[in-house]
């Protein structure tokens, strides 16, 4: 049973170590795991999430980690797809905040969003809605710099 | 897939489709303002409200070809229905007309679906339950922006509260049949897979009056319902609205890329 236990979390380390390396199609600086798209990995299945409802990188997400898994030779593990409970911005890893930070976007944060740049919380709201569903777009009123922020969600 | 609580997989097909073609309709509808809108907060603002309603509506249209039986899948019931097959409300068919005109449907609708989608995620059909419990996040998104283009524009220039109010006068006429429940709809509200919808009036009512006062609006006068959309007699715009959407399909059965 131990052994079995063990063997288990490994393989599930090892897919989500192979998953790490697929990055978001419209954020490439982060990691569908940083993401928290990955939800969990079983024996036969890779659990995923969508983050927006119709974010339009859901099917390219769903390809790119399909091509990966069957280069390492995991063609029999399936892709499943949950809603529940919804994708909220919370499961960004900490990792993936700071890789979004140095990457000029301001990570989720219930507070004002601070500047990517200066780290200035001086910022003023230019658009709701930015690039991609999950981005709004600011401006820091200390270095000037427009820069997206990643909503919370 | 989805397991049906002791009601009959027609309606919960029926039940399905009305709330898939709203979203879809709606989000076909602002997908039109792409590349024409005043300004590029307002293109990115309604375009991704846009793919959000397209995305509830492949959801719940995935559910309905699930709940039917028949091998359709969202993409054969957004594309291979003609106009008296699709079942959304009368108000997500109208025209954009103007920016306000745009602005005043949303009003009505976001303001309506945020609510819709905060009972039913607590539906007993596990499935409509995920998907709401998911939109309504987004939706009340929608409704934020759609109250906030309402204070700016009533309460804006003398040309913009005239347009606002004359978009909201049209669009008022199609608010009664969002409230509307039919014969096809009780079995399920007896169920809990759907919400009654008529006991979210006066929240709703609440909520309008209240934006309303904000923008310097007057509530638009009572006037007789337009109604039909949940049973196909639906307006001339959806047919336009279709040729434009289901050209590909129509034109080139089974195309993929």
């Amino acid at each position: 049973m131990v052994v079995a236990a063990r063997t288990a979390s490994s393989f599930k380390d090892r897919v989500l170590e192979i998953l790490s390396y697929v990055p978001d199609p419209e954020i490439p600086c982060v990691s569908v795991v940083d993401l928290g798209i990955v939800r969990d990995v079983r024996d036969d299945a890779v659990i995923i999430t969508p983050t927006y409802t119709g974010c339009p990188a859901t099917l390219a997400i769903e390809a790119d980690i399909r091509a990966v898994l069957d280069k390492a030779g995991l063609s029999a593990l399936k892709i499943e797809t949950v809603l529940t409970p919804p994708w909220s911005t919370d499961w960004i890893s900490a990792e993936g905040r700071e890789k979004l930070r140095a990457y000029g976007i301001a990570p989720p944060l219930r507070t004002a969003p601070q500047c990517p740049r200066c780290g200035s919380a001086h910022t003023e709201e230019l658009s709701r809605f930015g690039s991609t569903p999950c981005k709004s777009l600011h401006r820091c009123l200390d270095c000037r710099e427009p820069f997206d922020r990643f909503k919370c969600h | 897939m989805t397991k049906l609580v002791g009601v009959k997989e027609n309606l919960l097909f029926d039940y399905a489709c009305r709330l898939g073609d709203d979203s879809l309709i709606l989000g076909q509808r602002l997908s039109e303002w792409c590349g024409h809108a005043p300004m590029l907060e307002v293109d990115l603002s309604l375009a991704n409200v846009g793919l959000d309603l397209i995305g509830q509506a492949t959801h719940f249209l995935a559910l309905a070809g699930e709940a039917e039986g028949k091998g359709r899948d969202a993409d054969a019931l957004a594309f291979r229905r003609d106009v008296l097959d699709f079942r959304n409300c009368l108000l997500v068919e109208q025209p954009n007309g103007d920016f306000a005109q745009t602005i005043a449907r949303q009003f009505l609708f976001s303001n309506w679906q945020e609510l819709l989608f905060r009972e039913l995620g607590t539906s007993t059909n596990l499935a409509i339950a995920a998907i709401a419990q998911k939109a309504v996040k987004e939706v009340a998104y929608h409704a934020r922006l759609a109250n906030e283009w309402m204070v700016r524009l009533g309460d804006g220039t003398a040309e913009s509260h005239a347009r606002l109010a004359s978009g909201l006068d049209w669009m008022w006429r199609f608010s009664d049949e969002l409230f509307e429940v039919d014969a096809a709809i009780e079995p399920l509200i007896a169920s809990g897979v759907a919400c009654d919808i008529r006991k979210l009036r006066p929240e709703w009512d609440g909520i309008v009056a209240r934006v309303l006062r904000d923008a310097t609006l007057d509530l638009p006068k009572p006037r007789r319902a337009t109604v039909g959309g949940r049973s196909g007699h639906h307006s001339e715009h959806l047919g336009h609205l279709l040729t434009e959407m289901q050209f590909l399909q129509r034109a080139y059965p089974d195309a993929k890329w």
